[in-house]
């Protein structure tokens, strides 16, 4: 028999196969669970809907006064973003300098003292966690209950989140820098508070400049998100430009999201290369 | 003492952004404010273990996990579609079409697409489904062009040269080199999904989240204590499983 008519074998035929039937069989009560059904996409009702929605879509809303209106939210949001990255800020850093004191007196000799530091360290780290952990929306969603809606809410959402954030990574900052500094300060008898502001800090600012500046970059993106449970801002405007099913405001709105995004973006690029 | 200039215009900046926002710090820390959400905490304990609420939540935790897995799973085949026109192989003006459409997807956030499908699809699960994939095909297609971009050529040329057709050369020349870095990202983004499908449920799409607005909007706080505690729990989960899968998958891959 001819050589070329060997059915060709296909090497990576089993495992391919063996793999699509895994992913399906996994993947059937997934489908059923998210209500899989495209067919609700096209159905009259959404096409109707959706359709006249997103057809009022063009032209933009550019009048005047809704223009005014897009500007003021949008920077309302921008101050949201700073107040509560300032916010942000003056929690964390005390948190972080809790938490990391595991630089200083412990390192260098046993001390009495050191259980009863670890016993304020771990409160402190577990603190850390837990307002990080829990997203900024569920955060702007229970403060908006506890103090009404409005920005207000917003900059409380991100103060706690971010702090939660920001500590975790100013101690992971001081700990990743040369600590010799430090010690040598200590060793030689200053304070802890003075070994870390000439021996930890100088180190690790340009690092936490940076972050911060990262961080405020994030919170631009997430109070527009927050504003839709009530905090404020644009994503607020969006939410009843949308519910009232003004396509003309949505688009101009997302575009002025896109813009204040990517002015964001470029002020943070700046910032870090400029300080960091 | 000019390093401390651009800490002293930050916290001007920030002043400023009190004043505008007519956020006023000392009230929000003050007594009464402080008392008030004091207050307001506790209401949320204890938090609401009993067995058939927590049945509930496991059915939202399960159908987060869905919302993700699948999003993340539709995201992952539209952003290789879109991606293989992005990387270029089928000409500049369909290259740069592709990107525009891989960026708009990408910039809009997963909450404002989540909205409009809600508007598309109706509550439930399905819009968030929806919300995340169209989010995330954004970031995968982007990152599997790239990709795709970065691997080299050399393979699928010599299987078109050897007489192959396209597709076939492309599954079996680019693809098995390509795969186990897509399969990693589309990973890491599940990783990420699952944190973001927990909090769409706000608008409306599924999950968690919705419970947790609708038992907050019922002022039922220790049902919303519960359901928190459940995304604090699900999220640590998923983390240490992915860490251990990605040790497993760096062990067994080299």
């Amino acid at each position: 028999m001819p050589l070329a008519l060997a059915r060709p074998h296909d090497p990576a035929a089993l495992p391919r196969i063996a793999f699509v039937a895994v992913a399906i069989a996994l993947l059937w009560p997934a489908l059923r669970l998210t209500e899989f059904h495209p067919a609700s996409l096209v159905d009259a009702r959404s096409r109707e809907v959706m359709g006249g929605f997103l057809g009022t879509f063009f032209p933009l809303d550019l009048s005047a006064p809704f223009l005014a209106l897009v500007a003021k939210s949008a920077l309302e949001t921008l101050a949201i973003a700073t107040a509560g990255s300032f916010l942000a800020m003056a929690i964390a850093f005390p948190l972080s300098l809790l938490v990391s004191r595991s630089l200083s007196i412990s390192r260098i000799g046993p001390r009495p003292g050191h259980r009863i530091a670890d016993l304020v360290r771990l409160p402190a780290r577990w603190l850390l966690v837990f307002l990080r952990s829990i997203p900024e929306v569920v955060w702007a969603l229970l403060f908006v209950r506890a103090v009404g809606l409005g920005p207000a809410a917003g900059v409380l959402a991100i103060a706690i989140n971010y702090a939660g954030m920001l500590g975790k990574v100013y101690f992971e900052i001081y700990e990743a820098g040369d600590t010799r500094p430090a010690r040598a300060l200590m060793e030689s008898g200053s304070g802890r508070i003075a070994g870390f502001f000439y021996g930890v800090f100088p180190v690790a600012l340009p690092e936490m400049v940076s972050y911060s500046v990262y961080r405020w970059e994030c919170a631009v993106r997430a109070s527009v998100v927050m504003g839709y449970v009530g905090a404020g801002g644009l994503g607020t405007q969006m939410e009843l430009s949308m519910r009232m099913l003004n396509g003309g405001e949505v688009s101009t709105m997302l575009l002025a999201f896109f813009l204040l995004v990517l002015l964001a973006d470029a002020i943070s690029w700046l910032l870090r290369k400029c300080f960091a | 003492m000019i390093a401390w200039l651009p800490l002293v215009v930050f916290v001007l900046l920030a002043g400023a952004s009190f004043w505008f926002l007519g956020v006023d710090l000392a009230g929000l820390f003050g007594a009464d404010a402080r008392g008030a959400m004091l207050e307001y905490a506790s209401k949320f304990f204890p938090p609401d273990l009993s067995g058939a609420f927590l049945a509930r939540v496991l059915g939202g935790a399960l159908e987060t996990l869905a919302i993700s897995a699948v999003g993340t799973l539709l995201a992952a085949a539209a952003g290789l579609a879109l991606a293989v026109p992005a990387s270029g192989r089928l000409g500049t003006v369909v290259r740069a079409l592709a990107r525009l459409v891989l960026n708009f997807l990408r910039s809009i956030p997963e909450v404002v697409w989540a909205a409009l499908m809600v508007l598309a699809a109706g509550l439930g699960p399905f819009a968030g489904t929806l919300a995340l994939a169209l989010h995330t095909s954004g970031v995968l297609g982007r990152l599997f062009a790239e990709t795709l971009e970065n691997t080299p050529p050399e393979p699928t040329l010599a299987l078109r040269n050897a007489g192959s057709p396209t597709l076939a050369a492309f599954f079996y020349g680019t693809l098995p080199a390509v795969i186990p870095q897509l399969v990693s990202y589309a990973l890491y983004r599940w990783e990420n999904n699952i944190r973001i499908a927990t909090v769409l449920g706000v608008v409306g799409a599924g999950g968690l989240g919705q419970l947790l607005y609708l038992s907050l909007s019922l002022f039922k706080e220790p049902q919303a204590a519960t359901l928190i505690l459940a995304m604090l729990i699900l999220v640590a989960v998923v983390d240490g499983l992915s860490a251990w899968l990605r040790r497993w998958l760096g062990r067994s891959g080299s």
